[in-house]
């Protein structure tokens, strides 16, 4: 408790540019740029891969492999080959982070499907895209969704180690803390990336309420 | 000044021995906390099953701790575990391991087919027998799935370890760094991955051999499944 | 009318689904399509709105090959029901009817009445339209299934086991609401079902289909059950043929007595000297009340209404089969049946004997 008071309430932490508002910020734009990249690598093509079924076999085991990439690893050999001085660096291991669950989670619900939705949709005069998009997407939405909240909270935890490389987020306080043995330094940078996850989840429910049919999450009670 | 080439090979051999050490302490403290999180997690996700009120609690504290960064989780135990002990980068790792396994416990024993549990039932096995003989075994395939996602993570996480001082193959990469050396890097990395993907195939032939019934089964899968599945609800799932 | 010409359906791994299959279902008619697991009824019906295409053969739809035909624009045409409805659970029932006019470019108003005109149609309350599939039963599902199929007013209906997943006394409902409906809108509709008694009760024609994908037979299914072509259809028609032939023979041509029946307001006195062994009584309105034998009386005053009168069993003379009436003859210990007209009132007595006749007849046509 009294390193939360420390920290939140040491007003050099407030300003200027190792304030928390920048930090923040900064945390937001690694978090929030590979997540939206992950995004328009995975979600297109898991959509792809499970409503043609191609190619399935070999996505998931690379996804699976993908997964045991390490970040910190992939960050270190990046900095080093590419140099400090961009946002550049820390993306590419966050987005290899995000990419495995997102990709995963919208194959799994496009394939999990029930068949005769499907058989349906085509039988009722649907195109290949409108059975996709009309059809598929809409029942498959809520794994859809899971997977980018997994990949969103894992990010946001992970881009912490940005700072050990010398780039700027919430993870600097941490590295820093321990650096200069100020732990408040480290629980507080703690504190705030934990919250940042609980608005995200937060996000995630809201996202998952405006836009999954009551039909698919079953939500209304039966007059 | 001749250009640092990506990868040095002598250096693979002139560091053999270590290499090897840091491979060990790598999957030890990978393995460990799976170990414990798959025995927390079981009789969790069997009292979550039987007690529902309990599971929506309980999958949100760990969703709580699974959001911390490790890093500063690792930090925070510095002063309680020691600098450079396993026990700093197990103890989070478990809870991790956990987060994961939890969610996957619970979802295998609801994917025992209600007749199932009811024939059992019917037949006169005891709730402890019911449980062993019948439930755990049909849900392995699932707490497999979950195993793998918590083993290949574990295995990779460990190396954040390497910044307070035991990251096993993770050293490897701290060191690079300060010595601006792109060859330990690279083979840390490959070696954490090939690590993973050979844990994962272990556990998929585990699988086959605990659930022979479920290989035989994958070809006619879709007739196997009751044919109007509801949708996994994410709630249910908790953080993969 | 749909074509079947020489139809065969073999798939890469060498599996011959249907083989050489040759057959018509009428323009407004219902042709069924039964046989036991692996004939390749299924395989079939997908073949005419190309959810499968054939490997050799050709299936025409009045006249046009259907491979000629883009299989969206083709399907678009086509009603389609499947055994789970296969309704789509993210949308709500009236979006679910209204699918296919959406797609054609319906406008939404337009489209939204008409499946709320279709609902109805098919039995459900129209204030189920905004709820979701599952808050529905599996009986209701099947009526949106079917109300789906119907919204764009597709001349030919295609039907998967639509009932099989639903409980018998539905199921039963569902067949009857089915056949009302078929004889408003008169669709050209093919039935894929395994279970012969639904074949024999919807279909105009019926086509067995053996194992391996080949045509048994195609019969109307009173000449079905008359005469199987073979042991194989012998067979998958099962025990009791006979009594289920009744089924399509009609009542109407029975011997009727109309001397057998008695007022309630009768005197026991005045009945109690009749020689027949049993007459019916029937109320002020022509009605049923039971049945009486004479020489069982007692002997004492009053009406009829005072007397215990014996069970009865009626059969609707101008609707129902042969086989309605011999049920109705064993209800009653008098052994005769009780003819009646729509609203009820009795026409006349079928006697045993003039069942014996009816079925003798019957008999004789069986000799071939």
């Amino acid at each position: 408790m009294n390193f939360l008071i420390d920290f939140f309430g040491n007003p050099a932490n407030w300003s200027g540019p190792d304030g928390i508002p920048l930090r923040f910020a900064e945390h937001l734009e690694f978090t929030g740029l590979s997540l939206l990249i992950a995004t328009l690598i995975a979600v297109p093509l898991g959509l792809w891969i499970g409503h043609t079924g191609r190619g399935a076999l070999v996505v998931v085991l690379s996804a699976n492999a993908a997964r045991a990439l390490p970040t910190l690893g992939l960050l270190v050999l990046i900095v080093l080959l590419m140099g400090v001085g961009s946002t550049a660096p820390v993306l590419v291991p966050l987005i290899a982070l995000a990419v495995p669950p997102i990709l995963v989670n919208t194959y799994e619900g496009i394939r999990g499907v029930d068949p005769d939705l499907r058989d349906a949709a085509y039988g009722m005069g649907l195109r290949g895209g409108q059975v996709l998009g009309r059809v598929l997407v809409p029942v498959a939405l809520p794994l859809i969704l899971l997977g980018l909240r997994t990949a969103a909270i894992q990010v946001v935890a992970t881009a912490t180690v940005a700072a050990y490389v010398g780039l700027g987020g919430l993870g600097r306080y941490i590295i820093d803390g321990l650096a200069t043995l100020r732990y408040e330094l480290t629980v507080g940078g703690a504190v705030l990336v934990g919250l940042l996850a609980l608005a995200v989840q937060g996000l995630f429910a809201l996202i998952q309420r405006v836009c999954v049919s009551p039909g698919v999450s079953r939500r209304r009670k039966v007059r | 000044m001749d250009e640092e080439p990506l990868i040095r090979w002598e250096w693979i051999g002139n560091n053999g021995p270590l290499i090897r050490e840091l491979v060990v302490d790598n999957v030890v403290m990978a393995l460990a906390p799976v170990l414990v999180g798959l025995l927390v997690a079981l009789p969790l996700g069997l009292a979550a099953v039987r007690w529902r009120w309990l599971y929506q609690p309980t999958a949100g504290v760990v969703n709580v701790v699974y959001s911390l960064p490790s890093l500063a989780v690792f930090i925070v135990l510095l002063p309680i575990t020691g600098l450079a002990t396993r026990t700093t980068v197990i103890v989070p790792l478990a809870f991790y391991a956990m987060a994961v396994l939890l969610p996957a416990v619970v979802d295998g024993l609801d994917s025992v087919p209600e007749h199932v549990r009811q024939s059992a039932v019917a037949m006169g096995f005891t709730p402890a027998r019911r449980l062993l003989a019948v439930e755990l075994p049909i849900a392995v395939p699932v707490v497999i799935a979950g195993l793998r996602v918590a083993t290949v993570s574990s295995i990779s996480l460990v190396s954040v370890g390497a910044l307070v001082g035991r990251g096993g193959l993770g050293h490897l990469f701290t060191d690079g760094w300060q010595r601006q050396f792109p060859t330990p890097i690279i083979v840390g990395i490959v070696l954490i991955v090939l690590l993973a993907v050979l844990a994962d195939l272990l556990l998929v032939l585990v699988q086959r051999w605990l659930t022979p019934w479920s290989v035989a089964r994958t070809g006619t899968r879709k007739r196997a499944l009751p044919r109007s599945r509801p949708a996994a609800s994410p709630e249910r799932e908790g953080v993969a | 009318m749909i074509t079947f010409d020489g139809v065969t359906k073999r798939y890469p791994d060498g599996t011959v689904a249907v083989d050489d299959l040759s057959l018509e279902a009428p323009t407004g008619e219902i042709t069924v399509l039964v046989g036991p697991s692996g004939c390749g009824k299924t395989t079939s019906l997908r073949m005419i709105n190309r959810m499968i295409d054939p490997s050799a053969g050709r299936i025409l739809l009045d006249g046009v090959d259907v491979t000629t035909v883009d299989p969206p624009t083709l399907r678009r045409g086509i009603g389609y029901v499947i055994q789970q409805a296969g309704l789509f659970p993210h949308r709500k029932i009236v979006d679910n009817v209204a699918t296919v006019p959406y797609l054609l470019g319906w406008d939404r108003k337009k489209a939204q009445a008409r499946a709320m005109e279709l609902l109805e149609r098919v039995g459900l309350d129209p204030g189920l339209a905004g709820r979701y599939p599952f808050q529905l039963s599996g009986g209701q599902q099947q009526r949106v299934g079917v109300a789906r199929a119907l919204a764009a007013d597709p001349p030919v209906l295609l039907m998967d086991e639509p009932f099989s997943a639903v409980d018998p006394i539905v199921r039963a409902s569902l067949q009857d609401e089915l056949l009302r409906l078929q004889s408003e809108l008169n669709k050209t509709i093919v039935f894929v079902t395994h279970d012969i008694d639904e074949a024999v009760k919807l279909g105009d024609r019926v086509a067995v289909l053996r194992v391996g994908g080949r045509l048994a037979q195609l019969a109307a299914p009173a000449e079905l059950l008359a005469e199987p072509a073979d042991d194989f259809v012998r067979e998958f028609l099962g025990r009791d043929r006979g009594i289920r032939r009744l089924s399509f023979v009609p009542a109407d041509g029975l011997r009727l007595r109309t001397d057998l029946t008695v007022p309630v307001s009768a005197e026991v006195s005045s009945v109690r000297g009749t020689a027949e062994a049993w007459l019916a009584v029937v109320d002020s309105g022509g009605r049923p009340l039971g049945w009486v034998a004479p020489k069982d009386l007692p002997d004492s005053g009053g009406t009829l209404a005072e007397v215990p009168a014996a069970p009865y069993g009626t059969f609707v003379r101008g609707r129902d089969s042969l086989r309605a009436a011999l049920d109705a003859t064993l209800l009653s210990p008098s052994g005769n049946a009780l003819a009646v007209d729509g609203s009820g009132r009795v026409e006349g007595v079928v006697t045993r004997e003039a069942l014996d006749e009816a079925l003798a007849r019957i008999a004789e046509d069986a000799r071939g």
